[in-house]
């Protein structure tokens, strides 16, 4: 029973990983409606400009925030540069350009700060939580910030004027350009902020994982599953899919004996799979209809 | 364009030259590959090292009036990258043999086709032990101790040590992994099956292995064997010592640099973790002043003072470039790949500078395993202390 406890905590501090990314790529979704494959190669550049900052001497207060805004900017300043010019290209245009984007940053990356693990220290310092042996200090700071992040994302779409206009201009950019809803705009603030969230993302997950080019390349993957599995249009079921996408993974690793630590990657994309194939719209995404 | 002309002309009266210099003898044409570029670009440094080593041996007239012609290609650790380098190695460059290419997926990718065309393919920069296979692959041979002989040496030390250990072991889930844990099982015996508690394999694109960690413990587990590469086998000994677990830590020695591995897991949650080696550790106050280190020292500044003399990769380097040398000795003018493999294939203890006083390499037509000795070392403060008598696994 306490390994059973333990496994299901620690797939829940996991889950905080896919969850932070799984957030990101709702956030992107919502803007553009498409899956960036870059995303966490973004979310990794981010986590080396943060560390960068630190290994300069600014202390976390300072350069976390730093980090997220240069973020921010760079995610705006790339749909500007990169996506504006070919916004009424075909899907595959842009895919093509998703990938190039996650082959320069991991390489960039890679040559700027060389291939080998760098610690990031965590903002929420060593150690257990409260005493307790399951869930250390980071893990549940992490959490936290998650849920924070999650209720700040909730508030902007539901009560902002911008979060509506973003919402607007995703689900039918024809009818918000009427109403005045300055579209490339809103798309653009979409990708700055998703690139925000995927920075705070790395820089909670790097002191887990320990930072390096590749850290993100399967997280991403898992990112992928727990959005699917909420719902790519609720912040909230990607959240939780992707808490949900830890414990399974953790549980099915440890019941399933061999079999399911051979297979855990695999467990992730099947989940993939069977969401699409039974509730496209995942456990709590709206059903999108298409008025002809 | 009139500068280029003449920049081209004096290009070719240097090459010129240069050529008529090298005609005096037989120049010996090596090959090799490395990750110059990319993710493990770090290796490149044994490369250079060898580069840098056969520019000495030029110098110093090792091979008499013949010289060394060391053509080094960058393959950026990907195999169809290996595979088109090195047919280009022999094909158009015509080598006589490759020497020291860089790792185990690379040199699966080359095995068949080196072993086709018969070009000695010798002293890998890896330590899988299917170098070592000289019924089915007689032209292949590795150099370091195999991963399995090391695997091996823990058991047998958990034998002699701790007879009544429980065993976890994590393993990344690949031919390296299974190599390390057959090797740790033949060391254990027949008491295997009784010992090992949990085993438990990871995928290279697990982001964590903390759900293993954890399991272990509850298993009960007091000793562990961590195969692991250097992001894997830092988290593994982070999380033992967040969640309070202190096993008796055996870590494979792919992962046991202090810089790369132990200080991004903590030094203090590093201590006492057991792990060997066969090279000397340049970092050790114990080697500056014996004679080998010396030379590679006064070698270091004049040909490679780039090169990083605190890494265990330019040590290797020079060590297993003295290897290569020795052979082409023995080879006594016939650079024949027939001839080359066969001196390769009958080297009799032969001591080779910064290997750990007392292992000596040895091969024959049945053994192709040139290193199979470690010493054992333990964590402590800042460094490893290294205890114990050299262990030999050396197979018959």
């Amino acid at each position: 029973m306490e390994l059973f406890l333990q496994q299901v905590v620690s797939g829940i501090s996991t889950g905080a990983i896919y969850a932070c990314m799984a957030l990101a790529v709702v956030m992107i979704y919502q803007a553009i409606h498409h899956l960036n494959f870059a995303q966490g190669e973004m979310a990794m550049f981010s986590t080396y400009i943060a560390w960068q900052l630190m290994a300069w001497g600014l202390p976390w207060g300072l350069a976390l925030p730093l980090a997220v805004i240069l973020s921010f900017f760079g995610g705006f300043a790339i749909e500007r540069i990169v996506f504006k010019p070919i916004q009424n290209a075909p899907v595959l245009s842009h895919i093509v350009i998703f990938i190039a984007l996650f082959s320069i940053f991991n390489s960039l990356a890679g040559f700027i700060w060389d291939f080998t693990i760098k610690s990031v220290a965590s903002p929420f310092g060593e150690g257990p939580f409260m005493g307790s042996t399951l869930l250390g200090k980071h893990q549940a700071g992490m959490i936290a910030v998650t849920l924070v992040m999650l209720a700040m994302l909730w508030a902007f779409f539901q009560f902002t004027r911008v979060g509506l206009a973003m919402r607007a201009a995703a689900a039918n950019p024809e009818s918000a350009r009427l109403v005045g809803i300055r579209v490339e705009t809103m798309t653009a603030l979409g990708w700055g902020m998703a690139s925000a969230i995927g920075a705070v993302a790395g820089i909670l997950i790097a002191p887990v994982v320990f930072l390096e080019p590749n850290m993100m390349l399967s997280i991403l993957l898992y990112g992928f599953a727990g959005a699917v599995l909420g719902g790519l249009t609720n912040p909230l079921g990607a959240v939780v899919g992707g808490f949900l996408v830890g414990i399974i993974e953790n549980l099915a690793g440890t019941y399933l004996g061999d079999v399911g630590a051979e297979l855990k990657l695999s467990i992730a994309l099947a989940l993939i799979i069977v969401v699409l194939v039974m509730k496209p719209e995942g456990l709590f995404g709206r059903k999108i209809v298409q008025r002809v | 364009m009139e500068l280029m002309r003449t920049k081209l002309m004096a290009a070719c009266a240097v090459l010129a030259i240069s050529t008529t210099a090298a005609a005096a003898g037989t120049t010996v044409k090596i090959g090799s590959t490395n990750a110059y570029s990319g993710p493990a670009s770090a290796y490149g440094q044994i490369g250079q090292t060898s580069a840098a080593c056969f520019n000495w041996a030029n110098d110093n007239k090792i091979l008499g009036e013949d010289t060394i012609e060391f053509i080094p290609l960058d393959d950026g650790y990907s195999p169809p990258k290996t595979v088109e380098q090195t047919r280009k190695l022999v094909e158009r460059d015509e080598v006589v043999l490759t020497f020291q290419q860089l790792g185990t997926p690379t040199n699966s990718a080359i095995h068949k086709y080196m072993n086709a065309k018969k070009v000695p393919h010798l002293f890998l920069a890896t330590g899988a032990s299917k170098w070592g296979d000289p019924e089915n692959f007689p032209w292949t041979m590795g150099w370091q101790p195999p991963y399995p002989t090391e695997g091996e040496i823990y058991g047998k030390y958990l034998i002699a040590n701790k007879p009544d250990a429980k065993v976890a072991i994590l393993y990344q889930n690949d031919d390296y992994g299974k190599d390390y844990l057959n090797g740790f099982k033949k060391g254990l015996g027949d008491k295997a099956d009784e010992m090992i508690v949990a085993e438990t394999p990871y995928e290279v694109a697990d982001p964590t292995v903390d759900s293993a960690i954890i399991s272990f413990k509850s298993s009960g587990a007091d000793t562990f064997f961590n195969i692991a590469t250097p992001k894997f086998a830092a988290q593994a000994i982070r999380k033992a010592d967040e969640i309070g677990w202190k096993p008796l830590h055996f870590l494979n020695s792919v992962s046991n640099s202090v810089g790369a591995v132990l200080k991004p897991a903590g030094l203090e949650a590093s201590q006492d973790i057991i792990s060997s080696g066969y090279l000397m550790d340049p970092t050790d106050p114990e080697w500056q002043d014996h004679p080998e280190f010396k030379d590679w020292l006064a070698f270091m500044d004049k040909y490679y003072p780039d090169g990083d003399k605190t890494s265990s990769f330019t040590v290797l380097g020079w060590a297993s470039c003295q290897t290569m040398l020795d052979v082409l000795k023995r080879a006594e003018g016939d650079y024949s790949r027939d001839n080359i493999m066969e001196k390769a294939a009958s080297i009799h203890e032969l001591r080779v500078p910064l290997l750990l006083p007392g292992i000596l390499i040895d091969t024959s037509p049945t053994d192709y395993y040139p290193i199979e000795a470690e010493q054992l070392m333990r964590f402590t403060g800042e460094g490893w202390e290294r205890f114990g008598d050299i262990i030999s696994a050396e197979s018959e």
